[in-house]
């Protein structure tokens, strides 16, 4: 019992630790968080979807506006961006450049409390985002269904599906250098051919199974599926529902564990 | 829960180490040395870079595993018991690692819940320990813009946050300039003379000379001699020591003319060093040889002519 009780309260802070050094940044951080879905559901919900609509509802997006189509990929997509950039440069900072997570190692704090103190942030922040984020759907009328409150947690989940792996990554690297490819052949790709913006289903046969084996887009189909009230009708079964649930999760559960491994490697090499 | 073993069974010094043994992959960093710290010693271990010593502050520390040997720490076991004795440690680590978006007195409070203390308890802390850093001014300033000095004195009062009972300082007054130094020996001295333990490494002999009432001096990875510094001094050098300089080109002529001038002689490449107990004496014997150096230092031996004799080379390239 007491063991348990040391370990989370060493999770915990470290996670006082991190929202301690965001405190400065909050004000720009939340306004950045408001402004990002103002621009894109304006800019390519109304602008775009105003000529993808203008032949009536598509069947294609399943009979639904563009903007109610576009709106939950956005918001998993956007956690995935926010996530990916929260679990590189933030994790290099602590281990190589201030060094931080070496002062927190030298108390009672473990390498596992560093490991998934950060990734326990990192749900914090995507938490915060996503929930702007939603707001700002439901504000634009591109919500269907009041299920669309349940993507704020699948959208939480995508993100840590992409920070936990990324996090485990970022601690072995002694520079950013790799960083930028992260997300010019990882990321962007991925924002662009998740079912973000179009249904996967447009591409080409041969890469469709490509965005079977990335959280993105079981995250956006889970997304949307509560979004528009899809969820457990013929558009989205309740099994692949939890099938989609289950990979997050395990990408979550191994990427958290290869974090403790990587995070806890550099700190003992010093 | 109180830990009742430590009264039981554990030896009396705070740090216990038998075969100490450090390797990664082929090389070895720390060759089975055998160390004793007794609790309120000052403990140093002086030995130029790549001697290993960092590599032993770190299995002291409980942050680096060791690959064989015995090391026990307050009576306890790093590899089982690691979070519990770094608990009781304070450590400040040769590269600076604070929050340097963060004011001094945010770092303290900071450190000082990851030891678990309240948030009160933190703050009071904070204000004695910025007191004793010479910090209070300072308190409102962000980390980053502090000088190096200052921030050693800012690491030196968050490590004592947890009011340790072992402190462990790692090189800690390299790359400051002699003002800061001074300030930061006067600071140690002072939690000596309040009977904390501390555990030093240092290449700088005056540092070792300064502070530490024992020391082993260290040399790849193994320790060469152990004692006081005025015992190493007296065991491993003369009381007196000539420095002779010639003028460019003519040392490298005197092959044959320096032997028996002195108990020991050592040809450095920029000067000659004559260990006589009566180093005068050592002066007047080489003029009566006709030797005439550029300049002639008489002085009292220190630790770094300790380390000559025993290595054959000097502390500071």
């Amino acid at each position: 019992m007491s063991a348990i009780a040391r370990t989370t309260s060493g999770i915990g802070r470290v996670f006082e630790h991190r929202f301690i050094t965001y405190r400065r940044t909050f004000r720009a951080s939340i306004f950045s968080s408001f402004l990002t879905p103002v621009l894109f559901l304006t800019a390519m919900g109304l602008g775009i979807g105003g000529y993808v609509d203008r032949g009536g509802a598509n069947a294609a997006l399943g009979g639904v506006s563009y903007i109610a189509f576009l709106a939950p990929g956005l918001l998993v997509a956007t956690c995935m961006q926010a996530a990916s950039f929260e679990a590189t440069f933030p994790i290099m900072a602590g281990l190589v450049w201030t060094r931080t997570f070496h002062a927190m190692y030298a108390t009672p704090i473990t390498p596992r409390d560093v490991a998934l103190g950060n990734i326990l942030w990192f749900g914090a922040r995507l938490l915060l985002i996503s929930s702007v984020f939603t707001l700002v759907i439901v504000v634009f009328g591109a919500a269907i269904s009041p299920l669309v409150l349940l993507a704020i947690p699948v959208s939480v989940l995508t993100g840590l599906a992409f920070a936990a792996p990324i996090a485990a990554f970022s601690a072995t690297q002694r520079t950013p250098d790799r960083f930028a490819a992260i997300f010019r052949f990882g990321i962007t790709p991925l924002f662009l051919f998740s079912g973000t913006f179009y249904p996967v289903e447009s591409l080409p046969a041969v890469v469709q199974p490509l965005a079977w084996i990335t959280p993105l887009y079981h995250g956006v189909v889970l997304a949307r599926g509560l979004s528009l009230g899809t969820v457990g009708t013929s558009a989205l079964p309740m099994q692949l529902a939890l099938i989609h649930l289950a990979v997050l999760v395990g990408f979550i559960v191994v990427g958290s564990l290869l974090t403790i491994r990587t995070v806890g490697a550099k700190l003992v090499r010093g | 829960m109180p830990d009742t073993r430590e009264s039981v069974d554990s030896p009396p010094s705070l740090i216990h180490a038998r075969g100490l043994t450090k390797r990664f992959g082929d090389i070895t960093a720390v060759d089975s040395i055998d160390f004793d710290v007794a609790p309120g010693e000052s403990f140093g271990f002086l030995g130029p870079n790549g001697a290993g010593k960092t590599s032993t502050m770190r299995m002291i520390g409980c942050v680096s595993p060791a690959t064989a040997g015995t090391l026990r720490i307050l009576g306890q076991d790093p590899a089982a018991d690691g979070p519990k004795i770094r608990a009781r440690l304070g450590v400040v680590p040769q590269q600076d690692t604070l929050d340097t978006e963060l004011t001094v007195r945010e770092n303290l409070v900071l450190y000082g819940r990851y030891f678990g203390l309240s948030r009160a308890e933190c703050n009071k802390r904070a204000d004695d320990l910025l007191e004793f850093a010479q910090l209070t001014e300072r308190a409102g300033d962000q980390v980053e813009h502090l000088s190096g000095g200052l921030k050693r004195r800012l690491t030196i009062a968050r490590s004592l946050i947890n009011e340790p009972d072992l402190m462990l300082l790692d090189e800690p007054t390299t790359g400051l300039d002699p003002q800061a130094r001074h300030l930061l020996w006067d600071r140690l001295y002072r939690l000596k003379q309040r009977g904390v333990t501390l555990v030093l490494t240092t290449h700088y002999m005056d540092e070792a000379e300064q502070l530490c009432d024992r020391l082993v001096v260290m040399d790849k990875a193994k320790i060469v001699a152990e004692g006081s510094p005025r015992n190493l001094i007296e065991r491993y050098s003369t009381r007196e020591v000539t420095e002779l300089r010639f003028a460019a080109g003519v040392q490298e002529t005197l092959d044959g003319q320096l032997e028996g001038l002195a108990e020991r002689v050592e040809r450095l490449p920029d000067r000659v060093l004559l260990y006589a107990d009566d180093g005068e004496a050592a002066v007047a014997a080489a003029h009566a040889r006709g030797l005439q150096p550029e300049t002639v230092l008489v002085r009292r031996s220190t630790l770094e002519d300790v380390f000559l004799r025993l290595t054959g080379r000097s502390l500071v390239d």
